[in-house]
């Protein structure tokens, strides 16, 4: 006589509805996303009287968002193969740097520089990646060393820092007061990669290097072209990203995307994406970039001190991840 | 092979078996990895642990030992009740396993190994010194190939002289030198009176080497026999269960009857050479020449170590040739990589699965990954096509797909099929097969020779390598011997039977036999 | 009966996996290199600087000495199979507490708080590795988090750097042993690798955090307490963790909350140098010890070129990524 079956009887409800989540993981995401703006709003009325879910507030939030939900995108991608590229806030930085300095010339010429700068770093990360074989890690720490050196040199030169009418409309403006130019941008983008990973040759590649690259490698597939591909990809991301956030501050500063690395990282882990490869998506990318902007929202309006915000923060991270671990029953 | 054991039938009916586990069970979520399985080995028997892939053998095995603890059951040992904390655990009471996957970590030596384990370097080594091998405990475990730490694992094993010695299918990538090896220690430990489980799914050693027999089904034992009174029909008869059993026969009679057997030395117009293979040199290899033509099965009989595996890499292009030609349908061929290989259309099914499969993905990204394998094919994909594509290849090899969404979820028979759905989807001229069976169960395999069978009779050419020899001439047209990484001989395949094969493979000739 | 081919019975069959010069290359070749570079660098160094030999090795040896400990820490947890991002935080907490809490405590007092704060340390990174195994989050995003926690913490102990520390104590790390003019920095760090890790990596305990990080299923088979021995490893590291946050202290006399900031992507690099694989159970700590002064003396010759200090980052990242390629170039041949 065994108890085993009847407990599995017992349970089979839960199991359905855990089988249910784990197949749709972003569905948990959005609920603590949910659950995140309600607890905002009730500060925010508590602190200012005034409720947080309003149209302004949400369009304020996904404005923020954009240039993160940009940078981690390629972030996504990259982590998809099971890398992890950490020199995209830098990256970034001076792709803003480079289109400010290139756009005493003009607006075109600047953003294709910044968006080279970008192509260009990625690049040498994915040559070092993907053909000679050098842990992430330890490449992108190098790129974003070179790169953190270099823009030191740079931005101790005068030279006009021009941000451009387009770049800062794409960075902060609003069209009908509610809808944020960039996120038409971002919108674009996530509809690219979300399509492209799922109906796309190379979408299927990435996955397959990032699961079992020997497998792939037998399949026939030349791993380091797709690696080299997602770094200049990410690369690109970055500098967008960079461009939207000086379109922001209208601002060129070396500090400009410090903060974004880390929480690039975060917003795909949260997200989802194994860290090790082969599982993922940018949906959830998405998600976790809205779940650490409103938090950060929620932490200002705490008036939290810097030291909490950290502290809070890093917990955070922790905590989701083992919540999304757990539902999704991943080893 | 071994002597029949003998005596073994007379058991002793008084004393309590050796070990006695009623109704262990055991779960993962909603996977039912055991339903409730009873086992009992007397003592002074060889013990066979049968069963198709998932019935739940490992598992047990796993329960037993301390590796997994279980949820209902109990198991006790020599009358008293055992619950393994962990595998080192298990063997100090008398449990000793030795798993599939050494306890041996690659980047320590063997000494440091052993060390850690708290096993005497001098026992292990006298062990395996009994065993007539020799290796030496300064190196670096990771340098040493997987039969030899198999060896090691046992050696270590014996050394707590166990009441029960549990082999997880040891044999399975033993060449046949240290698979006899094998059976002599077994046979050691029952004149000992000690007693051995083990598990494999090769019938024939089974037949040859065991008392008894207990067989699983789906989380559950369904019978207990003797070996040698049931055959292999009653044993794949009960571990299919009686009806699948016998529709599995008709089905396989049927193929067999529609699919052209292998004709031995009949007259036929030569077909077009796929393949040819001149003087080739690569690591062991030393110069092999063979033609694989159009609608043949080859078949490659070699030790371990031989050249096989290199002659395979070589020609699917994982490892570089070192001298020699190749020709691909008529035309020069010098593949650097895998991509080169495929486009030629050859293709490879490695032996070990775990190389070819992405786990995490889907049947079907794993059946149709091939397909993107270059930049021109990074664009959109026609899902319906890949779809048609996709499916064909699927039911042509009768993947359960219920578990699809994750190739590691699958059974490591039907993981063995997608590995070779992928080519039938990505579309070849010759296929390469190393050991394509291994570690898969009874059924599977006679899916898979019947569709090798199939697949030559459509034209394809196939090289066929396995580490069990019973299953060349059920499958092969001609049979070519290596040894000392050359051919040795070249036998028809209704007349390579495992004497002339095992003689050829050591490079004697046939007539030495007699000697 | 069938006849049992003849090799089977008679011959024994021996397996040569490699030889042993070539093992030998492939377990030490590494670390020996990494001395050759360090020495190399030396007369390149002298020609360039004005001061004297001593004061140039002093100079050297006071401005590694966090690093070769966070370098030693991050190597541990590497070879057990994990990484830990947090170690600069961690470092920036017992540098700012230790400041804090020694400005008024005489030189035993200042020793006795010392040890206090290695136990506290070791702790803490054995907390990390706690939640690591317990809740089988991958350790980058464990560690991750606990570096905002630790950076929040700092942030609280100590808002802007102050504080200071005894003079004597301080004279640990900056001074020298007495007429030999050894550096006391160099021999601290040598002290701790001598009387730490030494004992424990040929023992048990050190053989298990190899194994662990060279196969963990594997080493689970072998009856090792996987769980047990990767906490261990955090532990450890966490005491050189804790000796990298007071050598901070001791060297530049304050706490300073930002100050570890930069020590754990450094401390990851001087790891890959020092030859220990990101994949876990290879390498050992006498190359990275190597590893960590050739990082600090190539940034001091890069100074003392006159180099723009920034062109300094580029040239280090530049040779980082040099050196980590021509490394797996020379390993890849070495193990084919």
């Amino acid at each position: 006589m065994t108890t085993v079956p009847e407990a599995i009887e017992r349970e089979s409800r839960l199991r359905a509805a855990q089988r249910f989540l784990v197949d749709n993981p972003v569905i948990v995401l959005v609920g603590v996303l949910v659950l995140l703006f309600v607890l905002t709003d009730l500060v925010n009325r508590n602190e200012t009287g005034e409720p947080f879910i309003t149209w302004n507030q949400l369009s304020t939030t996904l404005l923020v968002a954009a240039p993160l939900g940009m940078i981690a995108a390629g972030q996504t991608l990259v982590m998809l193969t099971g890398g992890v590229d950490l020199s995209v806030s830098f990256t970034a930085t001076a792709a803003a740097f480079a289109m400010s300095w290139q756009a005493n010339n003009s607006t075109a010429e600047g953003i294709l520089a910044g968006l080279a700068v970008g192509l260009g770093i990625g690049l040498a990360n994915g040559i070092g990646v993907g053909i000679f074989k050098v842990n992430p890690l330890i490449m992108t720490l190098g790129t974003s060393s070179v790169t953190f050196g270099l823009l030191s040199i740079y931005a101790g030169r005068a030279f006009e820092k021009v941000v451009p009418d387009l770049v800062s409309t794409l960075g902060s403006d609003r069209f009908f007061d509610y809808l944020p130019a960039n996120l038409i941008l971002w919108a674009a983008v996530a509809a690219a990669i979300i399509l492209g990973l799922r109906y796309t040759g190379y979408g299927r590649m990435l996955y397959a290097v990032g699961d079992n690259e020997v497998a792939a490698r037998l399949a026939g597939v030349r791993t380091w072209q797709v690696l080299v591909l997602v770094y200049a990809l990410c690369g690109l991301f970055s500098a967008l990203g960079g461009l939207l956030l000086v379109g922001f501050t209208n601002n060129p500063d070396l500090g400009l995307a410090s903060p974004y690395l880390l929480q690039s990282v975060a917003a795909v882990v949260i997200g989802g994406t194994s860290i090790f490869g082969g599982w993922g998506s940018y949906s959830g990318t998405i998600v976790g970039v809205l779940i650490l902007t409103v938090l950060g929202s929620l932490l200002t309006l705490l008036n939290a001190e810097e030291w909490q915000r950290q502290v809070i923060y890093g917990s955070i991270i922790i905590v989701l991840t083992a919540i999304y671990a757990r539902v999704s029953g991943s080893e | 092979m071994p002597p029949p054991p003998s005596g073994s039938d007379a058991m002793n009916d008084e004393a309590p078996p050796l070990l006695e586990a009623r109704g262990v069970a055991k779960h993962y979520g909603p996977v039912v990895a055991l339903r409730s399985a009873d086992l009992s080995v007397a003592a002074g028997e060889v013990h066979a642990l049968l069963g198709a892939n998932g019935a739940g053998k490992s598992t047990l095995v796993k329960c037993l030992t301390g590796v997994i603890r279980q949820d209902a059951g109990t198991v006790s040992v020599s009358g008293r009740a055992s619950r393994p904390r962990s595998p080192m655990h298990a063997a100090r009471i008398g449990l000793a396993p030795v798993f599939q996957d050494p306890a041996l970590v690659p980047d320590l030596s063997v000494a440091q190994n052993l060390r850690l384990t708290g096993s005497s370097v001098d026992a292990v080594a006298s062990q395996l010194d009994a065993m007539s091998l020799k290796v030496s405990f300064r190196e670096l475990v990771g340098d040493l190939p997987l039969p030899i730490l198999r060896m090691l694992d046992l050696a270590r094993a014996l050394t707590h002289d166990p009441q029960l010695l549990i082999l997880d299918e040891i044999t399975a990538a033993l060449p046949s030198d240290l698979a006899e090896r094998v059976f002599d220690v077994m046979n050691e430990r029952r004149e000992r009176g000690r007693s051995v489980l083990f598990i494999t799914h090769r019938l024939a050693e089974v037949i040859a080497t065991c008392d008894r027999a207990t067989i699983l089904r789906d989380g559950q034992d369904v019978g207990t026999m003797v070996p040698r009174e049931g055959g292999e029909a009653r044993i794949v008869e009960i571990m299919l269960g009686p009806e699948a059993a016998r529709a599995e026969a008709e089905a396989a009679g049927r193929k067999e009857a529609e699919v052209p057997a292998p004709v031995a030395g009949a007259e036929e117009e030569e077909a077009a050479a796929v393949l040819e293979v001149d003087d080739l040199r690569v690591g062991v290899v030393q110069g092999i020449s063979f033609t694989l033509r159009r609608g043949e099965i080859l078949g490659l009989a070699a030790l371990e170590g031989q050249g096989q595996d290199e002659l395979f890499e070589a020609l699917a292009g994982q490892r570089r040739v070192e001298g020699g030609e190749l020709r691909m349908e008529g035309k020069g061929f010098r593949p650097r990589h895998p991509y080169d290989a495929i486009r030629r259309r050859i293709v490879l099914v490695p032996p070990d699965r775990l190389l070819a499969l992405l786990p995490q993905r889907s049947v079907r990204e794993n059946v149709s990954a091939p397909l993107y394998n270059t930049p021109l094919r990074w664009g959109p994909i026609n899902m319906r096509a890949e779809g048609r594509r996709v499916r064909r290849a699927v039911d042509a090899l009768q993947i359960d797909m219920r578990a699809a969404r994750q190739v590691r979820r699958l059974s490591g028979g039907n993981q063995q099929k997608v590995t070779i759905a992928r080519w039938l989807a990505s579309g070849f001229a010759a296929l390469l097969c190393n050991d394509p069976t291994r570690g898969i169960d009874v059924g599977t395999k006679r899916q898979v020779y019947a569709l090798l069978r199939e697949l030559a009779a459509d034209g394809a050419a196939i090289l066929f390598f396995s580490s069990e020899l019973a299953e060349f001439p059920l499958v092969c047209d001609r049979v070519l011997t290596i040894y000392g990484g050359r051919v040795t001989a070249e036998l028809p395949g209704a007349a390579a039977d495992e004497a002339t094969l095992l003689h050829a493979m050591h490079g004697l000739e046939a007539d030495e036999a007699a000697a | 009966m069938t006849t049992a081919p003849a090799p089977t019975a008679a011959a024994a069959v021996e397996f040569r996996g490699a030889e042993p010069w070539r093992r030998a290359l492939r377990l030490h070749g590494w670390t020996i290199a990494v001395w050759l570079v360090l020495l190399a660098m030396v007369p390149y160094w002298r020609s360039l600087s004005q001061q004297d030999f001593k004061f140039d090795v002093q100079a050297l040896a006071i401005d590694a000495l966090p690093l070769c400990f966070a370098a030693m820490a991050q190597a541990v947890v590497v070879i057990s199979g994990g990484i830990d991002l947090s170690i600069g935080s961690l470092m920036g907490v017992v540098n700012v507490l230790s400041a804090r809490e020694m400005v008024d405590m005489s030189f035993r007092q200042a020793l006795a708080f010392s040890l206090l704060l290695i136990v506290l340390t070791a702790l803490a990174s054995g907390f990390t590795g706690a939640i690591i195994t317990l809740t089988r989050i991958p350790d980058i995003v464990v560690t991750l988090g606990m570096l905002f926690v630790w950076q929040g913490v700092a942030l609280w102990i100590m808002e802007i750097p102050g504080g200071g520390v005894p003079i004597d104590y301080s004279d640990l790390a900056v001074g020298d042993l007495g007429s030999t003019g050894i550096p006391n920095a160099a021999v601290a760090v040598f002290a701790a690798f001598l009387i730490i890790w030494v004992p424990l990596r040929w023992l048990r305990p050190g053989l298990a955090i190899y194994a662990v990080g060279s196969n963990r299923n594997s080493a689970y088979l072998s009856g090792i307490g996987v769980a047990r021995t990767r906490v261990g490893a955090y532990l450890l590291a966490g005491v050189f963790t804790g000796l990298a946050g007071l050598a901070l202290s001791a060297s530049s006399g304050i706490g300073d909350p930002n100050s570890g900031a930069t020590y754990t992507l450094n401390s990851v690099a001087a790891v890959v140098l020092g030859g220990v694989s990101l994949l876990g159970g290879v390498g050992g700590l006498i190359g990275v010890i190597a590893a960590a002064y050739v990082l600090t003396l190539s940034k001091i010759i890069l100074l003392l070129r006159g180099t723009d200090p920034n062109y300094a980052n580029v040239y280090q990242g530049a040779l980082i990524i040099l050196v980590v390629v021509i490394g797996g170039l020379l390993t890849r041949k070495t193990r084919s």
